[in-house]
């Protein structure tokens, strides 16, 4: 049996103010498979995520979901929200609504099938409070369904996100940064999580800083340098004299940023780069 | 202890003077100079105005001091107030205050779409402009002229009143509230947008839960003001108190007119009071 192709990336060329942020880029992503972006920032992997759900639109190139085209040219497909309901999107940030309660957060996985009416009246129905109370007992945070969100830690928030995702009935997750505003503890279940659905067969494309947990929950990587592709291959592949002969001095800041909590002291990309920091 | 010796702070300006840098003293050069050309012209030009609209607005405070006798007198006259209507009175004024609260409420429900539709990072900026433009013009005349209007349109009584209040603060609230629009955090919106939702939906779920405290707080305010306002709306024929606060001061019966003042004041300190607590626990 031949899996399908979850997502398709085609020549996607996009720049800001003349800056350059993609660059002809070119993937493809079978569906079920587990991909992280490295890079550093401002390499181009946010740029890269918000174009696969179209939270932008590129100057030029194609994106693909199932086959179906999601942007093409700098152009919105007309079913872009059809395709992006298939899609989850985890933020650095959380990016939940603050003054909403948990269970209303992960209800707005459901915004793409409630009418307008009931949009107006921000009514949901028995049955999908059902499902998004038992979303929130997979990721393990049942018990604050009535908090308003703002109350909870970065790494609750990061969970109601993905509570969200599975409400959305999500075939792919797109994850922008998912743990580099946590403590190690939240991050490692926020990961844990991630790779359980990816089991599951949710697609999932993760940005990452942390080289670590590159090698611990990734079997494929693609490395990003000003925009461009510099390597798609096997996590395996990528050690750390790759790293280096791609990003030459610029590794120490991949390893640097955002990942204070990991023990750079013992991660490999130090010694590789000869610096002490 | 203070130095004796005058030549000791000498020779200590002259070391540090010594030690000053060249940079330092070219940076001493650059410091913005306190007399320009730009503030004289300025100064100048403020001055100016200021004479000038003296003059227009006929501004006499030597007359007043000469006639502080005759303002005595009239203020006497006020004085004991009169409260042989207080009933009717008190009754006006709940219709100023139910003034206040429709002519609000309409305001607050028509500014929810209009303060949309003027926010920039909501709208594309053809739409913007122009519901901008038109809540400026809402809010650019005064109550009293509406009023006015409205009494010719649907005859005297409060609800000539509250059509007024109504426009007026339409034009006010759209704009606060859509300066609270333009103030949200946008990753929340990005939030709900990433998850295949319209546009109302993202505004639905995503904007107002954001703004809905400042919408509240704004709309309180403007209900104590447009009780103030509602209160003088009666002078045009618009209802509520200022129709008997308009026929005492026509009839020369100033303890009435007095009687009028004092519940007024009563009446909005209340609206005030409770409104500003209402406030103080929502934000």
């Amino acid at each position: 049996m031949t899996t399908s192709r979850a997502i398709e990336v085609k020549d996607l060329t996009k720049s800001f103010k003349g800056k350059t942020a993609l660059d002809r880029v070119n993937f493809s992503v079978d569906e079920g498979e587990m991909l992280v972006l490295v890079g550093a920032s401002g390499s181009g992997k946010s740029t890269l995520l918000r174009n696969i759900n179209g939270l932008q639109i590129a100057d030029r190139g194609l994106v693909k979901i199932f086959d179906a085209p999601l942007q093409d040219n700098g152009k919105h497909h007309s079913r872009i929200r059809r395709l992006r309901s298939q899609i989850g999107f985890i933020f650095q940030q959380f990016n939940l609504v603050s003054r909403l309660t948990v269970l209303e957060n992960v209800l707005i996985g459901n915004l793409a099938k409630v009418s307008l009416s009931r949009s107006l009246f921000r009514q949901f129905r028995q049955w999908e409070k059902t499902q998004a109370l038992a979303a929130l007992e997979r990721v393990g945070i049942l018990e604050q369904a009535y908090q308003r969100a703002s109350t909870l830690s970065g790494g609750q928030q990061q969970r109601v996100a993905i509570a969200r995702c599975l409400v959305q009935g999500a075939k792919i997750i797109l994850a922008d940064e998912p743990i580099a505003s946590l403590d190690p503890e939240s991050a490692r279940k926020v990961m844990e999580l991630l790779t359980q659905l990816n089991r599951e067969g949710i697609t999932v494309v993760t940005s990452l800083h942390q080289v670590q947990m590159v090698r611990q929950y990734f079997p494929r990587a693609i490395a990003l340098r000003d925009g461009q592709v510099m390597f798609d291959g096997t996590v395996a592949e990528l050690n750390d004299n790759k790293l280096t002969s791609i990003y030459g001095s610029a590794v120490e800041e991949l390893v640097l940023r955002g990942h204070g909590d990991f023990g750079v002291a013992n991660n490999l990309l130090v010694k590789a780069d000869g610096e002490r920091f | 202890m203070q130095s004796e010796n005058p030549s000791d702070y000498l020779s200590i300006n002259t070391n540090s003077q010594r030690i000053i840098s060249a940079e330092v003293s070219q940076m001493l050069a650059k410091e913005d100079k306190r007399v320009t050309t730009g503030k004289i012209i300025f100064l100048i030009a403020t001055v100016v105005i200021l004479v000038f609209s003296y003059r227009q607005s006929e501004l006499n405070f030597l007359l007043l001091f000469q006639r502080g006798g005759n303002m005595v007198e009239y203020i006497k006259s006020y004085f004991p107030p009169d409260f042989s209507y207080w009933k009717t009175y008190l009754e006006d004024t709940l219709i100023t205050v139910s003034m206040g609260i429709w002519g609000t409420l309409l305001a607050a429900i028509a500014a929810i779409p209009l303060s949309v539709l003027a926010s920039e990072n909501v709208c594309p900026v053809w739409i913007v402009q122009p519901t901008r433009r038109l809540l400026d013009a809402m809010r650019a005349i005064n109550e009293i002229v509406f009023a006015l209007v409205f009494v010719v349109a649907v005859g005297l009584g409060p609800f000539a009143g509250v059509m007024a209040l109504f426009i007026h603060t339409t034009g006010a609230l759209g704009k606060l509230f859509s300066e609270a629009v333009e103030a949200i955090e946008p990753g929340q919106v990005e939030g709900v947008r990433a998850t295949g939702a319209s546009k109302i939906q993202e505004i639905m779920f995503g904007i107002i839960p954001q703004v809905i405290p400042l919408w509240t707080s704004f709309t309180l305010y403007r209900f104590e003001s447009n009780v103030r306002s509602a209160s003088v709306l009666g002078i045009v024929g618009a209802g509520g108190i200022g129709v008997s606060l308009y026929q005492s001061f026509q009839s020369f019966d100033y303890g009435k007119v007095c009687a009028i003042l004092i519940i007024l004041i009563l009446a909005t300190s209340i609206i005030d009071t409770i409104s500003a607590k209402l406030r103080n626990w929502l934000v």
